[in-house]
């Protein structure tokens, strides 16, 4: 970080797990002034209360159209803001659009301050959404299992078959039938429901 | 071969024309394969669109025309040839600033000449009293809701930038905000003045075509660079487009361009409340009053989608008007040619057509309009924040 002192950042994000993870990294990096804001209600007050040297927003947050008032001298704004990404950097623009993380930078920091705190958050929204695919493939797995051994239970109560043997006949079915052993004991799911 | 584009859009009833297009296959015909992008906000369309992960958006007019002038972010310049909706917007207020209006009206409160003066006594009265501001959301610095409630106050003698607050808010959180009281009201497109309505948190006081008859709203935009390379495409477009603009108007169609309208996907709220808006047929007050105005959304009726260069020249003389960027000469030109007639009537084959009847903005105060000379059309306007060419 040299000698200057470290930057205030403001991370605005609905999702707290996210901003926590953000924050942590940052953190990690030496960034000591972090400053959390959930609460998109008085936003720009906030903002204003704070003020920070770099803005951290999420994309999907619709808040981000609050901020792109900040540009605008008007009497409320103390200091213009500017994007952070300048205009030749379109590769910058495009990992963080692609990251779903925007970056401001308020005037007066140094622009090659702001690289590494970007590239940071990139790396770290991108990491996040991995987690969450990996938990919601591990989630609708888990869901599957239920519906087997759900679609299982059935199976051995109206055929009178063993837990393997029921198994064994959800399998060969979806074999035959060319879909997952999710599918068909779904429709085993949906069929004891329809014939209750 | 299919030509596969990515298309973003903000969940508005004035993005009809693009969804129709899509959703009914006029755009396959032509043959496009369109995905459509629901997005947040109007800073991620316009990103999107800049740095090409959309080839096309459904845009805010001024935006367009900021892109290409490079106000307010990176300059990308963008050409619109198409126009999505002319009007739409309404300006809704709280119930006591309602009131406090309807005490110090004389004349007729669908007149915004005597709104505006009405409201510039009750700013004056709160502001002898020592009272807040008064505080109105609008959605983007360059939107035409910003210019219109601006257009609107500075008329009834209100300087917007000193006598209240001007805030930027997301459509879906204005009934909110209204409700619990962080804005006294607000200007916005449709749906969200009629849900303000509907929850009983907010009256509407004027269509937007009460200030403007004719305001261009949303286009179709497109990276310059892009349609001067494919320009068979951007024609494919604009005729799909056209074609879908034309469908919505016809008044059997509308009932099914308000179910498809109103599927979670697109804009998401009840079909019943996107009909009335369709037919300009709108609930006022949470009593039931019904206003109706068949210009409150112009889609495909009375030359609306052609792109109007008088009608980009207005925006822009609201950006000099307001200090968002100084005038020029080349400025206005600039601004002027993002709204492509052209590539228009090059793909409707309607060029070299008669002369078409030019159409006025039908501002309802100061001067008439005059593209020509937008620096001394803006001599007429007493309250404004022009920077000072040194």
């Amino acid at each position: 970080m040299g000698a200057e002192s470290s930057p205030k950042i403001a991370i605005v994000d609905e999702s707290p797990i996210r901003a926590a993870i953000l924050e942590e990294g940052l953190r990690e990096a030496g960034y000591t002034e972090v400053v959390r804001i959930s609460e998109m209600q008085s936003l720009l007050s906030r903002i204003y209360a704070l003020d920070p040297d770099v803005i951290v927003i999420d994309l999907e947050n619709p808040s981000r159209d609050i901020l792109e008032q900040m540009f605008q001298v008007s009497r409320a704004v103390r200091r213009p803001i500017a994007m952070f990404v300048d205009q030749s950097d379109t590769a910058s623009i495009q990992a963080s659009v692609d990251a779903g993380v925007s970056a401001y930078i308020v005037d007066g920091l140094k622009k090659e301050r702001l690289k590494p705190i970007l590239d940071l958050c990139i790396s770290r929204f991108n990491a996040f959404s991995r987690l969450q695919d990996e938990l919601d493939r591990t989630k609708s797995a888990l869901e599957e299992r239920k519906v087997i051994d759900r679609a299982k239970g059935i199976l051995m109560k109206l055929k009178g078959l063993t837990e393997e043997e029921a198994y064994v006949l959800l399998r060969s079915t979806a074999m035959r039938e060319k879909k997952k052993i999710g599918e068909i004991a779904q429709s085993i799911l949906t069929a004891s429901e329809l014939l209750k | 071969m299919k030509e596969t584009l990515q298309i973003g859009f903000i969940p508005l009833i004035d993005a009809a024309a693009l969804l129709v297009a899509v959703d009914k296959g006029f755009t396959a015909a032509e043959g496009l394969d369109v995905t459509l992008v629901r997005e947040v906000s109007w800073s991620n369309v316009r990103d999107k669109l800049n740095i090409g992960l959309f080839d096309a958006a459904h845009l805010l007019a001024p935006v367009a025309i900021a892109s290409s002038l490079g106000l307010g972010h990176i300059k990308v310049p963008i050409v619109a040839p198409f126009n999505l909706g002319l009007n739409g917007n309404a300006i809704t207020v709280s119930s006591a600033l309602h009131t406090a209006i309807m005490v110090e009206i004389d004349g007729d409160p669908f007149d915004p000449m005597a709104t505006a003066t009405a409201l510039s006594r009750v700013v004056a009265k709160r502001h002898k009293n020592g009272a807040e501001p008064l505080t109105f959301g609008m959605t983007f610095p360059f939107s035409t809701h910003n210019y219109q409630l601006r257009f609107w106050m500075a008329a009834g003698g209100i300087d917007p930038d000193e006598d209240v607050r001007l805030v930027v808010l997301p459509p879906p959180f204005m009934a909110d905000s209204i409700a619990g009281g962080q804005v006294d009201g607000f200007c916005v497109g449709a749906p969200w003045n009629s849900i303000a309505v509907d929850r009983g948190v907010g009256r509407i006081l004027h269509f937007g075509s009460d200030i403007l008859r004719r305001a261009a709203e949303k286009v179709l935009a497109i990276r310059e660079g892009w349609s001067e390379k494919n320009p068979q495409i951007v024609a494919a477009l604009v005729r799909a487009a056209h074609r879908a603009a034309e469908f919505i108007e016809e008044p059997q169609n509308r009932l099914e361009v308000a179910r498809i309208l109103a599927r979670a996907e697109y804009v998401g709220v009840d079909a019943e409340l996107i009909l009335r808006t369709l037919e300009g047929r709108l609930k006022i007050s949470a009593d039931g009053t019904i206003r109706e105005n068949h210009r409150y959304l112009l889609v495909g009726r009375q030359d609306a989608p052609r792109p109007d260069p008088t009608q980009a020249a207005w925006l822009y003389a609201q950006m000099v008007r307001w200090g968002q960027t100084e005038m020029s000469r080349e400025g206005l030109i600039t601004a002027r040619g993002v709204f492509r007639s052209d590539i228009y009537d090059h793909a409707l084959g309607s060029e070299g057509r008669p002369a078409r009847a030019s159409h006025p903005v039908g501002a309802f105060a100061g001067p008439a309009f005059d593209p020509e000379d937008v620096a001394g059309h803006l001599t007429s306007f007493p309250i404004g924040r022009q920077k000072k060419s040194v």
